[in-house]
């Protein structure tokens, strides 16, 4: 049926949308995570935190929401994938833990505090490392046998995964920092955009790295970037790349507050559609599409009701969390 | 059963075992601020709000854990089982998505402004975002409980040539027919178990001569509501047996440890051994024919037992029988409580009865274990299917190889012991601090913090 299979194409589209939501929110505050150890003194930790405090937790939801809606919408990618992500999915999980409980915790000890800082960091980085190696890991492909992942725990370490973890972290960290020029003033802006300059580089380098390594993966990769009269249109996306990111740098030299978040978020969105260009149709490339993983249309419309109705809602009310919680943070808190 | 899948099943009982308490402490918790706020804006009193203040904090922590506890079981269903992903995904999916959807944002977005947003938003839009926090909690249960109750009692659904579970009607997959006892129940459970925390501490601070008018108005408040949930409490759980009785006997059976039949009346087996492979109940102490009392309202109503049911269909015995007696057990405990907490009241002792002061100190974890052993007992109750008669735990699981999935349960152990340990540590001594007028929302100079987090997936 027409309809039923525009009705997964458009779940695809939702479930993308929230993974990338998920990418966007949670990676300035796991960015923060990482450069954590880099903020010196109370001072400067406490204001950190203070930036994120307020919004992480709604942040992480969309994880929750991408991970729940690809089981939802496509029961059979996620039963393949997340055995096949045995190892970092749970080790995601576990810094996820770390991390999130040092927020509550680091307040509510002297002795302790270096622990939970500690913990934040070590959780804010594995936890990012870990999405990274699993974006990889998907992207070098994964043995199914029928229905079932058919690989053995460790065929997911790969030198490709690594340098994708990697880059993911470089991604998210100058997002954090670029967060962070937005958040605050004086001196701890200024250590910001000295952070954002060498985080910067290292996430450009990162994307150039995956962008020529991703087509040699496998041939429908580099048939889809390269093949004529398709390279027209996906040549424009390291382009824009390129343009992006010499506008980043441009916008550090000249300490203007917001550009480099944005430009950071223009980054990850063209990453992400270059991402979309390789992979498109597949879920799980090279095996199973979009179709095969479906769940029957009873589900998908289901759900598709209440995604319609909620998510508009949800927009507004984080987007209102969002406007509560603006301007420069001081160290002083709300109450 | 094959180590992996054993393992498996380790680590879910585990992970959920301690996820279980955080939803449990904060349905109650948000409901109880809720009302906090309530009076607080209704009398203008400050006690009601030094009370909220002091309670908030410990909610903060408790919704924290509850949230990075219950991401981890949203992701185990495929980490794990993922033959039950694939083939109950469609089902189970989209019940989960909509848990997300309508409390975990819900909860998320309001929790910053609870938490740290009293003097940026005025006392109206505070007290919305406390109410919203206090549905989200109980739309979660809602959600998991309908999921639930579904592997329990499945309704409302065909299969499809790759084996998967479609639905055919939300309606009947939603209000299955074990849902409506088993919300009433796990709610009521959620309610007293932190009336009971709360009432412990009330009774600690009351037995340290901290006898300030917040920590009076708190036991008080405690003890009315053990007094009269907990009775209704035990009602809800007895329709709900009779409900899984109907629809799951062979779990009734297990946990009463009825293996023979008993055509002219069934005994209530107190205390005994159960023995699964012999398949009789050593050293029973037992009352003539009080289970088909219990069961089927009639001292000499005939009762099926385990034995006319294929032995591959049992669950395990054992297990059940002890944590379901431990579950009843607290039950009429905390019901006990309840009843002297009102005959203290009436004879105008209520705050200085030290007996009671005592017992109630005694009883602060009395819910929450009550709670995991009911747990146990549903759960292992409905083995050895994921889905009830539908489908095999055994034919669940992923094909994992044994040492990743003892590793991962030997890595959840240590941080899971390391990161609530701590946290447990932490509430215990923000409990020790009594509640004095003028309460802050923090212990120290603490700018805000988290907006809590989200998820509970009970499942």
């Amino acid at each position: 049926m027409v309809a039923d299979a525009a009705l997964s194409y458009v779940w695809a589209l939702i479930v993308a949308l929230a993974v990338f939501a998920y990418i966007v929110m949670d990676g300035f505050d796991l960015g923060i995570g990482i450069l954590f150890p880099l903020f010196r003194g109370e001072h400067e930790r406490g204001t950190v935190m203070n930036t994120i405090a307020p919004v992480w937790d709604g942040n992480e939801t969309w994880l929750i929401l991408g991970g729940g809606g690809l089981m939802a919408a496509f029961p059979l990618a996620y039963a393949i994938i997340m055995p096949a992500l045995y190892t970092p999915v749970i080790a995601m999980l576990l810094g996820l833990i770390f991390r999130g409980v040092a927020f509550e915790f680091r307040w509510r000890t002297q002795r302790g505090r270096r622990f939970w800082d500690g913990a934040f960091f070590a959780g804010s980085s594995l936890a990012a490392c870990m999405q990274g190696v699993a974006l990889g890991a998907i992207l070098q492909g994964i043995h199914v046998e029928g229905r079932h992942y058919g690989g053995g725990w460790w065929d997911w370490l790969s030198p490709f995964s690594i340098l994708t973890g990697l880059s993911l972290m470089a991604g998210y960290a100058t997002l954090g920092a670029s967060w962070i020029i937005l958040k605050t003033e004086h001196e701890l802006q200024q250590h910001a955009y000295r952070l954002a300059l060498r985080c910067g580089l290292a996430l450009v380098i990162g994307i150039a790295a995956v962008s020529l390594a991703t087509p040699m993966l496998h041939s429908q990769y580099s048939d889809r970037w390269f093949a004529w009269p398709n390279v027209l249109l996906s040549a424009q996306v390291p382009l824009l790349v390129l343009i992006a990111a010499v506008l980043f740098f441009f916008a550090l030299k000249h300490h203007w507050e917001r550009a480099p978040f944005f430009l950071t978020l223009g980054l990850f969105t063209l990453s992400y559609v270059g991402l979309g260009i390789s992979v498109f149709p597949f879920l799980v490339p090279a095996t199973i599409t979009i179709a095969d993983a479906a769940a029957p249309a009873s589900s998908q419309r289901f759900m598709l009701v209440g995604t319609v109705v909620l998510i508009p809602i949800i927009a507004a009310y984080t987007g209102h969390a969002y406007w509560v919680f603006r301007g420069k943070v001081g160290t002083e808190g709300y109450h | 059963m094959p180590a992996a899948i054993l393992l498996a099943r380790a680590q879910f009982a585990f992970t959920m075992a301690f996820h279980i308490l955080f939803p449990a402490i904060s349905i109650g918790l948000a409901s109880y601020l809720a009302v906090l706020e309530g009076l607080w804006l209704l009398s203008g009193r400050d006690t009601y709000l030094n009370l909220y203040k002091y309670w908030l904090k410990i909610f903060a922590t408790v919704f924290g854990m509850g949230v990075v506890s219950g991401l981890v079981m949203s992701y185990q269903f495929g980490s794990n089982w993922s033959t039950f992903a694939d083939r109950a995904g469609p089902i189970i999916g989209p019940l989960m998505a909509y848990e997300v959807l309508t409390a975990f944002f819900l909860e998320a977005g309001f929790l910053g402004i609870m938490l740290f947003g009293l003097t940026r938003v005025g006392r109206t839009l505070h007290y919305i975002a406390t109410l919203a926090v206090a549905v989200g909690t109980l739309t979660s249960a809602f959600w998991i409980l309908a999921a639930n109750s579904w592997m329990q009692t499945p309704a409302g659904f065909g299969t499809n040539a790759a084996g998967q579970f479609i639905p055919l009607s939300w309606q009947q997959i939603i209000f299955n027919p074990s849902f409506p006892y088993r919300l009433v129940h796990m709610v009521l459970a959620a309610y007293l178990s932190t009336a009971l925390v709360v009432g412990s501490v009330a009774a600690f601070h009351m037995l340290r001569r901290h006898d300030t008018p917040e920590v009076r108005r708190m036991f008080s408040m405690a003890m009315w509501m053990a007094a009269l949930v907990a009775p209704l409490q035990i009602i809800a759980g007895d329709m709900h047996g009779l409900n899984t009785l109907e629809h799951q006997p062979a779990k009734i059976l297990a946990l009463e440890g009825h293996f023979e039949s008993s055509p002219h009346g069934a005994p209530l087996i107190l205390f005994g051994l159960p023995d699964q492979a012999a398949g009789r109940v050593r050293a029973a102490i037992e009352i003539p024919n009080l289970s088909s009392l219990i069961l089927k309202h009639d001292l000499h109503a005939p009762l099926a037992g385990l034995n006319t049911i294929p032995r591959a269909d049992w669950p395990p015995v054992p297990v059940i029988f002890w944590t379901f007696r431990i579950m009843v057990g607290l039950g009429f405990a905390i019901l006990a409580l309840g009843i002297t907490s009102l005959v203290m009241r009436a004879r105008g002792s209520l705050y200085s009865s030290r007996l009671l002061l005592r017992a109630a100190l005694l009883m602060g974890p009395a819910g929450i274990v009550a709670v995991i052993a009911g747990w146990f007992t549903t759960e292992v109750g409905r083995q050895p299917f994921t889905i009830y008669h539908e489908l095999r735990t055994l034919d669940s699981a992923s094909p994992l190889a044994a040492p990743a999935v003892a590793a991962s349960l030997a890595a959840f152990a240590v941080v899971y012991f390391t990161v609530f340990g701590a946290g447990a540590f932490y509430i215990l001594r923000m409990m020790r601090a009594p509640p004095h007028a003028g309460e802050s929302p923090t212990p120290e100079a603490v700018p805000q913090r988290s907006a809590g987090i989200v998820p509970r997936g009970l499942v």
